[in-house]
């Protein structure tokens, strides 16, 4: 599905991410760890396609297509799906004329014509209530006056909506509260299949304990520092990040 | 240079055939004006952003009387407003009202349509002898006396008392330049009487690939708690140029409210000005220009406060991609007498290339000292994060683009209140913004 091969990317002339691999098989839930600062977003950022940032080295792969030479919305179009940190207000722009022209974007990509009113209707009913999400809120401007769960619930349902190969949720729970966080993870998990991988990247061991994920991974200062399976993530939120940073700062020390 | 002798003759015959009633005085006084000023150049702090004199380097000449020919029937066709089987269609050929291809579907009691030489013999003359060229104190340039200096088959629109007419008025300006450099210099006078509720639109269309003119002068008047929607839409051709004044004189808490939408042409200068001549008024100006290529498009408005407690607000925005300019100058005069003005204004600005260039110039001059004034001026790009956002969704760059043209746009469209209008506005726009 996803092949990361020891990329390296600059943002500003600053070289974010050191060499990172990483492979993600069809269904598989990968989360990827680590302090503030460590590369998470960028390494998000980076497979989206966001301009700013400057790959140097290395190769993505996404179902065998060279990912880095396809734009933005190509990218989108095969399959790649980002949730956003920090969702973006677009005020004008009504959330719901946005989401069919997002879905009619993926279908004219493959070749299929575009839904009608009533079938994307029905669609949309379907993914609706599969997240809990409101009508009034996909009535309005994108993301404009929502409450930091409601961006957050938005992200899911457009996943749901355009049904992606690979999601990769950036920070899906930072800044919501508990009630927020189960009704975004229910979400997440219903929309687990056997073909879809997510790599879900945190700074948190708690949005693992409403998704199981298959692998844990540690990014430290731009490489991945420890991989292990969800024990990892229990072990870091005893014993915090410290217990994997210091050994890795003290052998380079050496 | 402009042909000052061709004017000259023109102005001689035009009296000579229409002597000695009240048009030819002010045509008189006008054209002394036109002949001592000349056309505005940039050296005139109002017009330095605009070279309208360098467009004369062509000689105009106002179009012959002409038989109307089917293809200008069939580009009349064209410019239809929808909804138009439920207006008042009034057709401007070559700056002249013709009758005989407008429709007037309200009737006599709702509204009067005249031409202004049998209004001046009418029992309206009194009306417009005090109202018709009260622009003249305001607007003292070569540019508007030019206008003022041939009225010729002006157009007279009186709103009875009460009428709350269900029906618009359209008023389509045709201008043929298949065969000449083309003058048109549309005039006319609207008197709104009071508590009359008023809706006027108008819009134009150029023939042929001559350069063409239009140097427009209309002049409302708005009696005591009447209310008036005006709309101006602009999208003709790059080789069709226009001065406009829209000048609105507001009586006694009276409300106006205003839309002015520019997508393409060639130069273009429209001039807005509102006059509080009695308490307690209400307006709202808004403006919209999308503009690519070499459009120019240049929005001054004028609200003179002459008296207490007047609201009025102002939001004008535009877009220049390509090498097309925008600018906006609002000047807001608050008079000694008028304490309690609530003015406000706005201007946003989105520039899409290095050739384009926008500029924004308030002006407020205030001489009374209970008086709320704001104004604010925004000039930047697309959104990038929104871009970026839209892109990640699958949403092309191009596409991406036009979404967030369309949503800047938005406010301004749903200030388009008759619904038809604002219909065919948006169907405007959506062609124009698809071709970028």
């Amino acid at each position: 599905m996803l092949s990361i091969k020891n990329i390296h990317a600059n943002v500003e002339g600053k070289e974010i991410l050191k060499g990172i691999n990483l492979e993600i098989k069809p269904g598989e839930v990968h989360a990827i760890m680590g302090p503030n600062g460590s590369g998470k977003s960028t390494l998000a950022s980076v497979l989206a396609g966001r301009e700013e940032y400057e790959v140097t080295q290395g190769e993505v792969l996404f179902s065998g297509k060279d990912l880095l030479e396809l734009s933005i919305e190509d990218r989108a179009r095969e399959g790649l799906f980002l949730a956003f940190q920090y969702p973006v207000e677009i005020p004008g722009v009504s959330t719901t004329n946005f989401i069919k022209a997002a879905v009619n974007e993926k279908r004219k990509y493959q070749g299929l014509e575009p839904l009608d009113a009533v079938s994307f209707l029905k669609m949309m009913k379907e993914k609706m209530a599969m997240v809990e999400i409101g009508q009034s809120l996909l009535s309005r401007s994108i993301n404009e006056g929502f409450s930091g769960g409601e961006k957050k619930r938005n992200e899911i349902f457009q996943m749901a909506m355009l049904e992606p190969k690979l999601a990769i949720l950036d920070e899906t729970d930072s800044g919501l509260d508990i009630d927020a966080l189960r009704i975004v993870a229910n979400g997440i998990n219903k929309l687990r299949t056997p073909d879809r991988s997510i790599l879900l990247i945190t700074h948190y061991q708690r949005l693992l304990d409403y998704i199981q994920p298959d692998y844990v991974h540690v990014l430290y200062k731009g490489r991945i520092v420890k991989s292990g399976t969800k024990e990892l993530a229990l072990e870091l939120e005893e014993k915090g990040y410290d217990f994997i940073t210091e050994s890795i700062d003290q052998s380079a020390n050496v | 240079m402009t042909n000052v002798n061709y004017f000259k003759d023109q102005f001689s015959t035009l009296q000579a055939s229409d002597p000695n009633d009240l048009l030819s005085e002010i045509r008189k006084e006008n054209f002394d004006t036109f002949s001592r000023s000349g056309l505005p150049t940039l050296r005139q702090e109002e017009w330095k952003y605009t070279n309208i004199s360098s467009l004369f380097d062509k000689d105009y000449e106002f179009a012959a009387d002409q038989e109307i020919s089917p293809s200008l029937l069939s580009s009349l066709k064209e410019m239809r407003i929808k909804g138009h089987q439920d207006a008042n269609e009034l057709v401007f050929l070559n700056g002249r009202y013709i009758p005989s291809l407008s429709a007037v579907r309200s009737p006599e009691s709702q509204l009067v349509v005249l031409p202004l030489e049998e209004a001046i013999k009418s029992k309206y003359k009194t009306l417009v002898a005090l109202h018709l060229g009260q622009s003249s104190s305001y607007i003292k340039d070569g540019i508007h006396a030019l206008n003022t200096s041939f009225i010729q088959g002006g157009l007279f629109l009186y709103v009875p008392k009460g009428q709350q007419s269900q029906y618009p008025v359209y008023i389509y300006h045709l201008s043929d330049a298949g065969q000449q450099h083309n003058l048109s210099q549309p005039r006319s006078l609207v008197y709104v009487e009071s508590q009359a509720k008023f809706q006027l639109a108008e819009t134009y269309k150029t023939l042929g690939t001559c350069e063409s003119f239009t140097n427009e002068v209309m002049e409302i008047v708005v009696e005591a708690d009447a209310f008036v929607e005006y709309y101006k839409i602009q999208n003709d051709g790059p080789n069709a140029h226009q001065t406009n004044t829209t000048h609105i004189r507001q009586m006694e808490k009276s409300h106006v409210h205003t839309v002015v939408l520019s997508l393409n042409g060639g130069m273009v200068r429209n001039n807005l000005n509102l006059v509080m001549d009695a308490r307690g008024n209400e307006t709202h100006l808004y403006g919209l220009s999308l503009l690519r290529g070499k459009t120019h498009v240049d929005n001054h408005t004028m609200i003179d406060n002459k008296m207490p407690d007047c609201y009025s607000n102002q939001l004008y925005k535009s877009v220049a991609d390509d090498a097309s300019t925008s600018i906006f100058s609002g000047r807001i005069i608050v008079q000694p007498d008028a304490q309690k003005t609530n003015a406000y204004q706005s201007s946003k600005n989105i520039l899409l290339s290095e050739q384009a260039s926008i500029n924004a110039k308030p002006q407020l001059e205030i001489f009374a000292d209970d008086v709320k004034c704001s104004h604010g001026c925004t000039v930047g790009q697309l959104d990038e994060e929104a871009l970026y956002y839209l892109r990640a969704r699958g949403i092309p760059k191009e596409n991406a683009e036009v979404l967030l043209l369309h949503a800047f746009a938005a406010d301004i469209i749903d200030q388009i209140k008759l619904e038809p209008l604002q219909k065919h506005t948006e169907k405007l726009i959506n062609e124009h913004l698809s071709f970028s």
